[in-house]
């Protein structure tokens, strides 16, 4: 191994390595019994006041779910899930939800400063608001005031459901039905809380927002269910940030995220997921089994989903396209890392249904140390889908010896007039590029840093500003950072 | 299985009857039809040959036939052949005279050649006497009677049975193919030619047939060959050749084999081709498709010795309801290797084309050099393609890449053309062949170039069919 390469690791390392949001927030917590059954689902569905139709929806998703195969394609191994040794239900104890953050049990407002998410309005960069779900709650909503004023509806989904419960029954369930895979309809079972969000007809969402999600207690798996709807016209640009702490064993965290945009709508929905990856052997780490999918319903929308995977022990995660709405638009921008040894299957599908519908995926992958990463992405013609247009780009960037990069693109064209573009490329940061930084007085390890953020710099643009600082941080800073 | 050879082993056959009485109701019934003709299979006297085929029939029965429920059939279903009411090719005892040999190579004779009709070797056509001292040509039977010792080795090299259950079948079942073998440092220069006929029964005796060869080709260290392989049809009969071609490319050994598949229009055919890269050793695999109602090419090359290099490639033209598929698996194993995989296609009607392509660098395999590339146009409304160009890298030092088009012709192209004065026709025809003749070009060999841009403008002239 030369010296560029052993430089490259303890880089990469070192954005893993020390996982910072690891640490355990000590409060008062309201659990249902631990295990799965239809009492649990009961239970859930009582505490939240839920309408009859929402409980029978859980419930035959749950025996639906019962029995349903896991999933067994994707590129993973791990020991099976034992669905019964663990809480599906664990809330921060409040009396009443609180009306300002002042009732805000102190230790959780503390655990997110040391997040660095600020729940206090006054305190935050101007246009993000957060709903900020902590287990299986969500604890706390900002700036939902300025946004009813412009007609925006920004809340928990156990909120919407008793507020809202139209556009929830309309929606939820109808991009991601409840039959759709075992994690989902695990979801659909389960779900505790989530955001949602309904942007109305011609507006244009003031702020950016965000949702930040904490699992927190012992033995919990988190089930957060987001729906967001924006409505024709309509623009929304949508931020997600996850942490865990350090844990010998490994938790579930499956979700569910429903996207729909309506005649020329678009919806931008961005995510830094930095789970807690397991230590270098590999003992404990989120499970994030993550179902995402977006409908463009309408003529001219769009969806863009970028993300940015640095955490979790085993990812799983295909953020989707549905482009149902003649020259609708579905992007997807990914980097993903894995270190130690982290595993992750991802990628996205996008489905050309509607006519001039067009698709990017822009895909990049670093993996070190013992990691495993594979691309996994469909692109589907239907013989309607005149005129469509899809171009795909995958890059991997190998970092060490032993870890692995897979790339696994399906591409199904049922229309001649449709043209459908693949690339990949797989290789190690070259030695060429290396000598040209080193030759102009730039150290070894600054040059490393700069290849890899280079490569990443194609889906780091996509992010919003205030995302962007963050997945810097994780992905580029860190790694000069320790240069020292 | 035939039950009489089950017979006859006791030692092993417990397993057999039991299989066949048990689970031979789940059997094709074509399969079934092998038990009545167990005595005619080649090595029908050999134990060790006997024990083989038990063991893989006891395979094939317990997976049958494989399902689109399998990663690798996602896009290819068999299930129609199930219920086709085949006959075993060997059943007959006379093979229909033909008149006429189709031959790929221009004027000069080819050095050697062997021709088979409908699963039988026909040998007033066919000639080997001028092939270099040591260098075997032979049908599987004459093989297994004149170099026993050689064919049970090579046989025996490649266990694999285990999830193929078409090889399985072949492995059970294996009716005739032939065996090729060029000795240490011989260098056989000019083209061996290989016709394999089928569909030459016609008028009253029009059952299916079902056939299964097995092909061995050893290239021993350093030495050469080149191997035209040409699969035709005397007619537009319904039948199924189950293939398994087994290659071995010795240290610094060359093969160029070229396979041109032109089966019937109603025909089923499964190649399994498996070859193994010695030291430097260089293999050109080039494949040609415009036949069958359904073919696929399952092909698993292993470079296993360092400085090895691969040219896989090829093209397939359908129309119709015709439906091609080409899987691969390319393992590089060691460092140094380099393969370069060019496929180019055209679907017309309401064809389908299938590629699934797998990319493998194993750990260490470091400095590999692995390019593909599979593009296809699309040419009328019906038409589909499928493809998964795979890479699965756990090498970091390695040069690999695929890339994947699916598209119509070039508008700007056309109106180029038009402009110039060239009526729709014209264009569209040249623009295809320019677009297939890409892939020509992985050929080395110059005269089989020239006849398969003839098949391609054959190809071209023949009316567009708007069946449904």
């Amino acid at each position: 191994m030369d010296a560029a390469t052993s430089t490259a690791i303890e880089t990469v390392r070192s954005v893993t390595g020390t996982y910072k949001y690891g640490f355990v927030t000590d409060i008062e917590v309201e659990t249902a019994p631990k295990g799965l059954n239809e009492d649990i689902i009961r239970f859930i569905s009582a505490k939240k006041n839920e309408p009859s139709w929402l409980l029978e929806w859980r419930l035959k998703a749950y025996r639906h779910w019962l029995n349903m195969p896991e999933p067994q394609w994707a590129k993973l191994s791990f020991s099976p899930i034992d669905y019964q040794d663990s809480y599906y239900y664990s809330a921060p104890k409040m009396k009443e939800r609180p009306k300002s953050l002042d009732e805000i049990d102190p230790e959780l407002r503390r655990t997110y400063e040391k997040l660095g998410i600020p729940l206090r309005e006054q305190e935050q960069l101007a246009g993000v608001a957060v709903d900020a779900v902590f287990d299986s709650v969500s604890v706390v909503t900002t700036f939902r005031k300025q946004l009813a004023e412009h007609g925006v509806i920004f809340c928990s989904i156990s909120e919407a459901v008793e507020s809202h419960p139209d556009l929830v029954r309309k929606y939820l369930g109808s991009v991601v039905p409840y039959t759709d895979n075992k994690h989902a309809t695990l979801n659909s079972a389960v779900f505790t809380d989530g955001t949602f969000v309904y942007i109305p007809p011609g507006v244009r969402c003031p702020m950016e927002l965000s949702t930040y999600f904490r699992i927190n207690a012992e033995n919990t798996g988190q089930f957060e269910r987001t729906l967001i709807i924006a409505d024709a016209g309509s623009y929304v640009s949508y931020l997600e940030g996850c942490t865990a702490p350090m844990r010998d064993e490994n938790q579930l965290h499956a979700a569910v995220v429903e996207l729909i945009a309506l005649d020329e709508a678009e919806i931008k929905y961005s995510t830094v997921q930095n789970w807690y990856p397991g230590d270098a052997e590999g003992r404990g780490g989120i499970y994030n089994f993550v179902t995402k999918r977006g409908a463009c319903r309408g003529h001219h929308s769009k969806i863009s989903w970028t993300q940015v995977e640095t955490g979790s022990a085993i990812t799983w995660k295909y953020p989707s396209c549905i482009l149902q709405g003649d020259h609708s638009v579905g992007e997807f921008f990914s980097i993903a890392i894995t270190n130690n040894r982290q595993q992750a299957d991802t990628g996205t599908k996008m489905i050309h249904l509607g006519r001039d519908t067009r698709s990017r995926i822009v895909s990049k992958g670093i993996s070190a140390g013992h990691g495993n990463q594979t691309y996994r992405g469909l692109v589907r013609i239907g013989p309607r889908a005149a005129g469509a247009r899809n171009h795909t780009q995958c890059d991997s960037l190998l970092i060490g010896s032993a870890c692995g990069a897979h790339t696994v693109p399906y591409i199904e064209n049922r229309n001649r007039t449709a043209m459908v573009e693949h690339e990949a490329t797989t290789s190690k940061i070259s030695d060429d590029q290396l000598f040209y930084c080193r030759q102009r007085g730039i150290p070894e390890e600054t040059a490393v840093a700069l290849v890899v953020n280079g490569f990443c710099r194609e889906v780091l643009q996509q992010l919003p500003m205030e995302f962007a600082v963050e997945a810097q941080k994780l992905v580029g800073i860190s790694l000069e950072g320790s240069v020292g | 299985m035939a039950r009489t050879s089950a017979r006859r082993l006791e030692p092993v056959s417990n397993g057999v009857s039991r299989m066949t009485t048990e689970a031979g109701a789940a059997l094709p019934s074509w399969v079934q039809r092998y038990q009545a003709v167990g005595d005619a299979l080649p090595g029908a006297d050999r134990p060790w040959l006997n024990a083989r085929r038990a063991e893989a029939l006891a395979a094939f029965a317990a997976s049958g036939l494989p399902t689109r429920r399998q990663e690798a059939w996602k896009y290819t279903d068999l299930k129609a052949l199930a219920s086709v009411p085949f006959a075993p090719a060997i059943e007959r005892a006379t093979v229909p005279a033909i008149d006429r040999v189709p031959t790929l190579l221009t004027d000069d004779e080819p050095l050697a050649r062997l021709v088979f009709v409908d699963g039988h070797l026909r040998p007033e056509w066919s000639a080997t006497a001028g092939l270099p001292e040591g260098v075997v040509l032979a049908d599987l039977v004459t093989a297994l009677a004149r170099h026993e010792p050689l064919v049970e080795h090579w046989l025996g090299e490649r266990d694999g049975i285990a999830g193929r259950s078409m090889v399985a079948l072949n492995a059970a079942l294996m009716d005739g193919g032939y065996v090729i073998w060029v000795p240490r440092g011989t260098i056989v220069d000019a083209p061996i030619e290989i016709t394999l006929l089928s569909g030459a029964a016609r008028g009253a005796h029009t059952t299916p047939l079902v056939h299964h060869p097995r092909i061995l080709v050893v290239i021993e260290d350093g030495a050469e060959a080149t191997l035209v392989e040409h699969w035709a049809a005397c007619s537009d009969a319904t039948y199924f050749n189950n293939v398994v071609a087994d290659v071995q490319v010795g240290a610094g050994a060359r093969l160029r084999h070229y396979r041109i598949q032109e089966e019937s229009v109603e025909a089923y055919h499964v190649t399994t081709l498996r070859a193994d890269l010695g030291r430097d050793a260089r293999y050109e695999a080039f494949s040609f498709s415009t036949g069958a109602r359904l073919s696929r090419l399952d092909a698993e090359i292993s470079l296993t010795g360092t400085g090895a290099s691969l040219g896989f490639g090829g093209a397939f033209l359908m129309r119709g309801r015709q439906h091609c598929d080409t899987t691969s698996v390319i393992d590089h194993r060691v460092p140094h290797t380099a393969c370069r995989e060019v496929f180019k296609g055209t679907l017309d009607g309401q064809a389908r084309g299938v590629f699934q392509g797998r990319i493998v660098v194993h750990p260490g395999a470091d400095k590999t050099d692995g390019q593909q590339s599979c593009r296809t146009l699309l040419l009328s409304d019906g038409a589909e393609i499928d493809a998964k160009p795979e890479l699965e890298i756990y090498a970091d030092d390695v040069k690999c890449s695929h890339g994947a088009t699916a598209g119509q012709l070039d508008a700007n192209a056309l109106f180029f053309l038009r402009s110039r004065g060239l009526d729709e026709t014209t264009a569209r025809r040249l623009l295809i062949e320019a677009f297939l003749s890409d892939a020509l070009d992985e050929i080395s060999l110059p005269a089989l170039r020239g006849r398969l841009t003839e098949r391609i403008e054959g190809w071209m002239r023949e009316p567009r069919e708007d069946r449904e």
